[in-house]
């Protein structure tokens, strides 16, 4: 019999089940699975979900993990946020056809670069493209649940205000967390009274919304390969050190 | 086989190659670094092999130009599932960099532009199967894929051929990078499925 720390290593396949589905915008859907054996996580980690077909075909995927897990009446619960990848084979899976106590294999938490520590008190920035949101988002869940002081900035870019991730929660939030500011930039169409044109991520939105360099913030960009590197060099530009800037590009992983 | 999955049939799998377990096939070439992309001038590029006992081979851009060039062509496996086959490189072997180095090391632990780090065994830069590249499809390597040069170590998973690297330190004792700090896998064989610790 396996001993509770082997059965504790995120090396394990282990069966989850669905338990809710949230819709997030017309691409994107929320699914809260029910992990027995759940580890637990820190934020910005991401987990291998792996579905098999009647013929013993597989296909696995990572997905960051959207924010701290909860106790369900079965065991630990954690979010995972799935996009829908055009052509994709598990994404339109996930969001089209796995239903309410559905199986399916996890394992995690994975990535041990791309993370958060709670105690941290550095000034925090965020820039998220498109659903580059998930990780940063666990971030700013995390940092509120724990009661963290470290003052938080996120620059979040999206096509289109439809196409904001968590838009009634990062209101909510804005509102509530004290020390957490948000600015959005829109690549393709603005709301109504938005100041300015659409425009993609440039130096005047980096310098006016994130920390300046004095202030020795750990930095977090997540998104497309393409948006990672513009804001990355923005960032090297700015004065940041490269060593304060980690980075997680999201290609057509389908 | 895991559990099945309701509902779930997957790509066809009719004119599917044969890849390494639990992977995938992309045309794309996307990328995986965890920083900014390092810029780094031609002019005082260098490529350094240390060896245990203190010794230091070194190569400038132009001396690394001078060497004799081989053009491989190889599959490439990412460990974030992606692979791509038949890729087209140019650059030098590792059999050539190290055919005048003296050493007795078991060990390599590749250092970037950038702080990058990654462990391997010296035996897996050997025999043909590693080389520091510069060109891709014939073009000269974009800066997000690893130029000026990277390692190329097609049999390991892809995070073991370091982008923008500035040379190899050669170890009697076997120490970890930074993926390999991080959870991943010290070897990677992508045909074991070599992914993170344990596997």
């Amino acid at each position: 019999m396996a001993t509770n720390t082997q059965r504790r290593t995120p090396n394990r396949w282990q069966v989850g089940r669905l338990v809710e589905r949230r819709v997030e915008t017309p691409t994107a859907q929320t699914l809260v699975l029910e992990v027995p054996d759940w580890p637990g996580h820190l934020p910005g980690q991401h987990v291998d979900l792996r579905l098999t077909a009647p013929d013993g075909y597989q296909a696995a995927r990572s997905y960051s993990i959207a924010g701290p897990a909860v106790d369900g009446p079965g065991g630990p619960r954690i979010e995972v946020t799935v996009q829908r990848v055009h052509d994709g084979e598990v994404s339109p899976y996930l969001i089209d056809v796995f239903g309410a106590g559905d199986p399916v294999e996890v394992r995690g938490p994975l990535g041990g670069w791309f993370i958060w520590r709670p105690e941290e008190s550095a000034p925090v920035q965020l820039v998220a493209g498109g659903s580059g949101i998930v990780p940063l988002m666990a971030m700013i869940r995390a940092r509120r649940a724990v009661g963290s002081k470290a003052p938080f900035r996120l620059i979040y870019s999206v096509r289109t205000p439809g196409d904001v991730i968590y838009a009634d929660e990062l209101r909510r939030r804005v509102r509530d967390d004290f020390g957490l500011d948000v600015a959005y930039v829109y690549t393709r169409e603005a709301p109504e009274g938005w100041r300015g044109e659409p425009h993609r991520i440039g130096l005047a939105d980096v310098n006016t919304h994130g920390w300046p360099p004095d202030l020795e913030p750990l930095t977090y960009v997540c998104g497309p390969t393409a948006f990672v590197e513009t804001v990355a060099d923005l960032l090297v530009g700015l004065g940041h050190p490269s060593r304060r800037v980690k980075t997680e590009r999201f290609g057509p992983t389908g | 086989m895991g559990i099945v999955s309701p509902g779930f049939q997957g790509r066809p799998r009719t004119q599917e190659p044969a890849l390494p377990p639990g992977q995938y096939l992309t045309e794309d070439f996307p990328v995986l670094s965890a920083g900014p992309t390092p810029r780094v001038s031609l002019d005082t590029w260098e490529f350094v092999i240390s060896a245990e006992n203190g010794s230091e081979h070194r190569w400038s851009w132009q001396e690394l130009m001078a060497l004799p060039q081989e053009t491989p062509m190889v599959d490439i496996h990412c460990v974030t599932r992606w692979s791509k086959l038949g890729t087209n490189w140019q650059g030098v072997s590792l059999d050539t960099l190290l055919a005048d180095v003296d050493t007795g090391a078991h060990f390599a632990l590749a250092h970037s532009y950038g702080g990058y780090t990654t462990n391997l065994p010296l035996d897996d830069l050997r025999g043909g199967r590693a080389w520091v590249v510069h060109t891709f499809d014939g073009a000269p390597l974009p800066a997000e894929h690893g130029g000026p040069a990277r390692l190329l170590v097609p049999h390991l998973y892809f995070w073991k051929s370091a982008k923008w690297v500035r040379g190899l330190r050669l170890k009697t004792m076997d120490e970890p990078g930074f993926w390999e700090t991080a959870g991943y896998h010290d070897y990677g064989d992508p045909w074991r499925e070599q992914r993170y610790q344990g596997d």
